[in-house]
């Protein structure tokens, strides 16, 4: 009765499986990946044989002037000699004036280690705040001792002074710590008058026991100079900004109103003027509302104008932060019986703060690269000393080239790098569902 | 039996000025106000010292005295022998100007940046994104100079388009690029141009009106005419009739090499353009990124669903996508105008005549007059600032979501 295939007898059976074909070549490998993304349609095609031809253009033009170039010579005119009419660029003035770029002209030679040993430091003080996950908080305390010790190496003198800074911290810390027990706005004002208090005795004893000799030499603000300039400028005024930005987005969303209005006309007077004018006003103004007598360096009132500038552009992205936050963390902060200092520094201002990590490292960035401006009132940071010294000495006079290429590339891989690191730490701190 | 009885009145003491929290905001809005008061008393008595010892006082006489300086770029008549006031004039035009230039570039660039980084071709996505990455993170000063470089030094003087053996040529024989600008044809009005001026406004008043009637007849009847032909139509063929029938009336100067410079056309001065494409070239990048976060933040929801209605790519694109991420991308691109507006202060580091070259440049040094010159140039910055933040706020108002 049951059928099998014997007794039918087929021609052919086939008993095992076929192995698998490999694909058409047009479906395979890059040729589908140029067809699907490079070739779907009439105008993508045409879009990317119009990419392609501006790349052959820039990289045949750009190619031989980079792989020609020059990087051993001592003026523009030995390099043309060298290169005999070829396209090449001369970066012989890289190699001859990178120090120039770096510190500027006027910072002593042989002490060019203590900027570049400060900046070494800049990251290992960077790291524990940057990377806090992954490293032990002991750290932070080489980070809190960072600022005076930078401070020591880049312009030297008496050691007395960072130490009497550093000790007016201290004393300040330790009265809040005893105080805030009692109440927020005791420990705040306590510390404040400690600290100044260390710090007019400090100031007197420093001037009293100033040496002749001190270990690492002074060196005046005004020869500073170069991308150190930049660096300098762009980190004392993003990290004195944050705390000042804080302050005033707390003050603007703060519900008694005279406290309220200064914090709005600041910041909107401040944003609404470019910066510029604000360094015009530290290069000329600024002066006249010091007291007679008084001479700040022009580097520290152009620091005081930048950190008013960017403190006004942080408050405002830390105040989207405060709006962001849910009525009811607040509420929740009221409920536990927390007071204001309490619920702001325990509830609000962490979540506030992550939200606003992406604004304010935009801000930073920009900050950063707004230091360029300095050189329009003759201050020589990396800009200012393209356009001044080396483009006005007669050996380098016509190598524009190859100078702004270096500084773009300079500030292209810090602020570059810097907007990475904050779309790494957002994925980091994102504690929200995916 | 319980009675409630209010609790007995406290009387006020000075300690609740500390601790109680009906009396604290008080106590600490006194401080502050005090504080402020108290700093600017002590500004200003530093201030006033500070005058006497010089033998300065405030006054804003020097706007009304002759200027003596010159200025290649400008847009109204002026001379040496105006006054710094009408300086300051020339300064604010020559800086609404690029501003007004800058914005329209830039937003034409950022929106093809924006759209082309979102395209489905691989190779223009990463293109645009080295674009956009490239500009965003290098210095705005830096792609001034660098701009401001190639038409003063690497374009050819004029000289080079001399002669037979020129190196130089003009481009279509009417746009010089030379080192000292760029010189383009002028149109010249004869009697009659008015009248084609006037036609081509109407066109575009006709146009508006031929677009209102389509979509009212679309909406009564659902008969569908065709948009772009007609409107091309409208907008051009009256005007060129008109240009033909009145006898040309309009044409163009075109610049000529007479000694050592061109004479006649319009002149660019390498400043203002070495100024406006980077202004422009920088905020596009800015505004790419903006363009790009606006339709991304729209759901894919939103475009399945026009294409479940039967609706075509194009039609998707103007009817339910545009009209929602306009609403995410017109505030952060207002704020860019105002930066363009901001940034354009940047002309003195090139030399161009806008407000900060004038009054906040020559004028200041000439004068001597720092806080009056400076306080004027904020004030200018201030209003535009506020002007146009205005402007924001009512556009954001007009279209926030009505939620009910």
């Amino acid at each position: 009765m049951s059928d099998t295939p014997s007794q039918r007898n087929p021609a052919f059976v086939r008993t095992e499986m076929l192995p698998e074909q490999a694909p058409p070549a047009t479906e395979t490998g890059i040729i589908k990946w140029a067809r699907e993304n490079l070739f779907s349609g009439t105008s993508n095609s045409i879009l990317t044989v119009l990419s392609i031809i501006s790349i052959y253009y820039i990289v045949v033009s750009a190619a031989p002037w980079i792989l020609n170039g020059v990087w051993n010579s001592a003026s523009i005119r030995e390099c043309r000699e060298i290169l005999e009419g070829a396209a090449g660029g001369c970066f012989a003035v890289l190699t001859e004036r990178w120090n120039q770029l770096l510190f500027g002209f006027k910072y002593p030679n042989e002490e060019y280690w203590r900027p570049g040993l400060a900046f070494v430091l800049l990251f290992v003080a960077a790291a524990p705040v940057m990377f806090f996950k992954y490293l032990p908080s002991k750290m932070l305390l080489f980070t809190a001792l960072y600022p005076f010790l930078a401070y020591w190496l880049i312009w030297g003198g008496p050691i007395l002074a960072p130490i009497f800074a550093l000790f007016g911290f201290v004393v300040g810390y330790v009265v809040w710590s005893q105080l805030v027990t009692r109440s927020f706005a005791a420990g705040f004002f306590g510390s404040i008058v400690a600290a100044a208090l260390t710090w007019w005795i400090g100031g007197m004893i420093t001037s009293a026991v100033a040496p002749e000799e001190t270990l690492l030499s002074a060196v005046p603000s005004r020869d500073m100079g170069g991308f150190m300039l930049n660096l300098i400028l762009g980190t004392v005024c993003v990290s004195l900004s944050i705390p000042f930005g804080i302050a005033l987005a707390l003050g603007r969303q703060s519900n008694m109103p005279i406290i309220k209005w200064i914090c709005v006309v600041f910041i909107e007077f401040v944003r609404g003027v470019p910066l510029i004018t604000l360094l015009f006003v530290a290069n000329v103004v600024l002066a006249y509302f010091l007291p007679p007598g008084s001479n700040f360096d022009l580097i520290i009132r152009v620091i005081i104008m930048i950190t008013a500038f960017a403190s006004a552009y942080i408050a405002e992205v830390i105040r989207g932060g405060l709006a962001a936050l849910p009525t009811g963390q607040y509420e929740a902060a009221d409920s536990l019986g927390l007071d204001y200092p309490q619920a702001m520094r325990l509830i609000i201002l962490p979540q506030a703060l992550k939200i606003s990590i992406p604004g304010i490292v935009n801000v930073a960035v920009g900050l950063f690269k707004d230091t360029t401006l300095v050189s329009v009132i003759s201050m020589f940071d990396l800009v200012g000393m393209i356009r001044g010294p080396i483009l006005a000495s007669t050996e380098w006079n016509g190598v524009y080239w190859e100078l702004f290429g270096a500084a773009a590339i300079l500030f292209f891989v810090v602020c570059y790098g810097i907007s990475q690191y904050s779309q790494w730490l957002e994925r980091e701190l994102a504690t929200d569902h995916r | 039996m319980t009675t409630m009885t209010d609790p007995p009145q406290e009387s006020f003491r000075l300690s609740m000025l500390l601790n109680d929290t009906r009396y604290r905001s008080y106590t600490f809005q006194f401080i502050a106000l005090m504080a402020v008061v108290a700093l600017i008393a002590y500004l200003g008595s530093n201030l006033v010292q500070n005058l006497r010892a010089a033998g300065l006082n405030i006054s804003y006489q020097f706007l009304g005295e002759p200027s003596g300086y010159d200025i290649n770029q400008r847009l109204i008549e002026y001379d040496s022998q105006s006054s710094h006031w009408r300086a300051s004039v020339v300064g604010i035009l020559n800086t609404l100007l690029v501003a007004f230039l800058a914005c329209v570039t830039a937003t034409i660039f950022g929106v093809a940046a924006g759209v082309l980084r979102l395209s489905k071709n691989w190779l223009v996505r990463k293109l645009m994104a080295v674009y956009v990455e490239a500009f965003r993170n290098v210095p705005v000063l830096i792609w001034i100079i660098i701009i401001f470089t190639v038409m003063t030094a690497v374009l050819p003087a004029p000289r080079a388009f001399r002669g037979d053996d020129a190196t130089a040529s003009m481009l279509f024989d009417a746009v010089a690029f030379t080192n000292r600008g760029v010189f383009i044809p002028s149109p010249i009005l004869a009697s009659g141009g008015w009248i084609v001026i006037l036609t081509f406004l109407a066109s575009i008043v006709g146009v508006i009106f031929y677009r209102r009637y389509a979509t009212k007849l679309l909406y009564d009847t659902g008969r569908l005419l065709p948009m772009f032909w007609p409107s091309v139509g409208i907008l051009f063929l009256p005007s060129i009739l008109i240009f033909f029938i009145l006898g040309q009336p309009i044409s163009l100067e075109y610049p000529e090499l007479k000694g050592f410079n061109f004479q006649g056309g319009w002149t660019i001065r390498g400043s203002l353009i070495a100024l406006w494409f980077a202004l422009a070239i920088y905020t596009g990048a800015f505004i790419a990124e903006n363009v790009r976060a606006g339709i991304q933040a729209i759901s894919k929801g939103q475009t399945e669903a026009a294409a479940s209605l039967g609706l075509r790519p194009g039609r998707i694109m103007n009817l339910v996508i545009l009209p929602q991420a306009l609403r995410v991308i017109i505030p952060p691109l207002i704020s860019q105008y105002l930066n363009i507006t901001k940034n354009s202060s940047l002309a003195i580091a090139v030399g161009y005549m806008d407000i900060t070259g004038t009054l906040g440049g020559i004028t200041l040094n000439q004068t001597g007059r720092a806080i009056e010159a400076v306080l004027l140039l904020m004030l200018f910055y201030l209003v535009i600032s506020l002007s146009i933040s205005a402007v924001m706020n009512i556009y954001n108002n007009a279209v926030k979501l009505k939620e009910r």
